[in-house]
């Protein structure tokens, strides 16, 4: 065979998987999207769910997935910000630092199931933390901490050592050289990292399933004092989030407009989600721009 | 190749038959002014040693250049003299400023870089303003009104010859600079600091020839307030812009003397084969 043709043919078989990969994405995305967004309305974005009648929404579940989200981002963002500095910035290559890392492989290759299960047994149980957003939270924290922490290290090695030679030349500690030029440096790109995360953990519904739990009670959105357990800000009160009702309704629910209830939720989720990984490219470049404006 | 070279190498006229193996310039004190000084700095990676027998002084408000094929040791030695290889290599000896020996481990190596500044072979703003990329090393240290900061931005960004161009746009990003630019906007950064000493490490290597040209203009100009030491694989340029030029080779000094002297009469033949380009 002529070098020619085989270049041909291997061309075409790879535009050929690559171009299924993508069928099989947007066939998913447009039966979803099909079917759910009918559906959508104010009111069922804003109305309770019920449970043996026609006409429930998903307005709690879907505060229930931000506030979570918003949690566990404050949890997680701090830690993962301090690992992946001490990875790039400080650690030698010791056996102690193959130990974190291998650490960090394994974790963000735990099922998120395992994850959910292990925060239910210590927090919900043995913390007594009970079904809680706090518990959810924590267990979210696990599941998102290695992505997180491995996406926010890449941005940071991304940065040239010419700026922390910069920085040392210059009688800065390292210490100075982090906080104020490397960071600075990979603000867009941590930013890209984080909101692509928080997409992962808005759909994650295994790992919440046995720690924030699978009622949501009904909130008193006139009460913002977080310590009432009726406060949409209680961080102790049991939230099913959006991923989790979807799981939920479709195992057990009894409503009769079920499969419209389940595709319009599932079709709210993957937008959100979609926005998510959008808008965390769009952020990541205008933020590079605002960065390097001329 | 080597057969071709041994041919052409020039029997030179000048280098007598007992030539020495190193020449290194004497400076008393009395008549020199030494801004620096080395005493038996080596410089090891791990086992290997890179560096040895580097005892150079530096003359203050002269421009040094150090000289040598890649792999001889003279980013090496550069890189020590600011102690910018701690963490990297093991640097031993001395290194004499202002009566301290600042290879010592008392020394405050953040507040000693202040007095010995450096700048790098590739151009390395901060992703900061122009205005910014200045000020930030200053304020970090000390207070300073707007005004002062201003008169720095300004003196040190005329000083780097850089001024006329970006006066205007000072809160741009530091990053739409060109090459050229950026690298005097460097210069600029180290000086707002008021060091004593510039270290250059190949500074204009990553120019075009005329930013290059002006860039050594800036250095013939900035050589009144301050020592300079540079390295550089154009020898045109150590030629042109250096009071004093130190041969090394494999990681020693071979040959130190007044640029012109090095350049007409080398008194070693090694230094006479680099610069007359025989080299075996």
């Amino acid at each position: 065979m002529k070098a020619k043709t085989a270049d041909q043919i291997a061309t075409a078989v790879i535009y050929a998987i690559a171009g299924l990969v993508a069928l099989v994405l947007a066939a998913m995305l447009a039966f979803i999207l099909v079917r759910g967004v009918p559906h959508l309305s104010w009111h069922f974005l804003t109305a309770q769910a019920r449970s043996f009648e026609v006409g429930g929404g998903i307005g709690i579940q879907l505060f229930n997935s931000f506030y979570l989200l918003i949690l566990a981002m404050l949890i997680s963002f701090p830690i993962a910000l301090g690992a992946a500095i001490y990875l790039n910035e400080y650690a030698k290559p010791t056996i102690w630092t193959s130990m974190v890392r291998t650490a960090i492989e394994v974790m963000s290759s735990l099922p998120s199931v395992v994850v959910g299960l292990f925060g239910f047994l210590i927090f919900v149980v043995k913390l007594k933390l009970g079904f809680s957003i706090i518990s959810g939270a924590i267990a979210l924290t696990f599941f998102n901490l290695p992505i997180l922490t491995r996406s926010i290290e890449t941005s940071l090695s991304q940065i040239p050592d010419l700026q922390r030679e910069a920085g040392a030349a210059l009688g800065l500690s390292r210490f100075e050289t982090v906080i104020h030029i490397i960071l600075p440096a990979s603000v867009p790109s941590i930013v890209t990292g984080v909101v692509i995360s928080a997409g992962r953990v808005f759909g994650e519904a295994a790992a919440l399933i046995f720690t924030a739990g699978q009622s949501a009670p009904s909130l008193d959105f006139g009460d913002w004092n977080p310590f009432n357990l009726a406060s949409p800000l209680s961080p102790f009160r049991p939230a099913e989030t959006l991923a989790v009702h979807i799981w939920k309704i479709n195992s057990e629910g009894i409503m009769p407009d079920l499969s419209l209830v389940s595709a319009g939720a599932s079709a709210v989720l993957i937008i959100v989600v979609l926005i998510f990984n959008f808008s965390a490219r769009r952020l990541g470049t205008l933020l590079y721009k605002k960065l390097t404006k001329s | 190749m080597t057969d071709k070279s041994q041919e052409l190498k020039p029997v030179s006229d000048f280098i007598p038959e007992k030539a020495p193996e190193r020449y290194i310039i004497p400076m008393e004190d009395d008549k020199h002014e030494i801004a620096l000084s080395t005493e038996d700095l080596q410089v090891s990676y791990g086992d290997k040693l890179s560096l040895s027998e580097g005892d150079l002084r530096f003359e203050r408000y002269k421009i040094t250049s150090l000289i040598g094929a890649s792999g001889s040791g003279k980013s090496t030695f550069l890189r020590s003299l600011n102690r910018m290889n701690d963490g990297v290599a093991n640097v031993t000896g001395h290194i004499w400023y202002r009566g301290l020996d600042i290879n010592s481990q008392d020394i405050d190596v953040y507040e000693m870089r202040r007095h010995i500044g450096m700048v790098f072979q590739r151009p390395n703003p901060f992703a900061k303003s122009i205005y910014d990329n200045i000020t930030f090393p200053l304020t970090r240290r000390g207070k300073y009104t707007k005004a002062e900061l201003d008169e720095i931005v300004e003196t040190t960004l005329k000083q780097a010859a850089l001024w006329d161009q970006v006066k205007d746009d000072l809160n741009k990003s530091a990053l739409s600079l060109s090459g050229g630019q950026a690298q005097r906007l460097v210069i600029a950064r180290a000086l707002a600091l008021k060091p004593d000493i510039l270290l250059l490490d190949e500074p204009s290597s990553a120019l075009d020839p005329i930013s290059s040209a002006k860039f050594e203009d800036t250095l013939l100009e900035l050589k009144k307030d301050y020592t300079i030491i540079i390295v550089t694989h154009n020898m045109q340029q150590a030629a042109r812009i250096s009071d004093y030029t130190a041969f090394m080779h494999q990681g020693k000094v071979i040959e130190y003397d007044l640029t012109r002297k090095i350049f007409t009469r080398p008194k070693v033949e090694l230094t006479n084969d680099y610069i007359s380009g025989n080299f075996g």
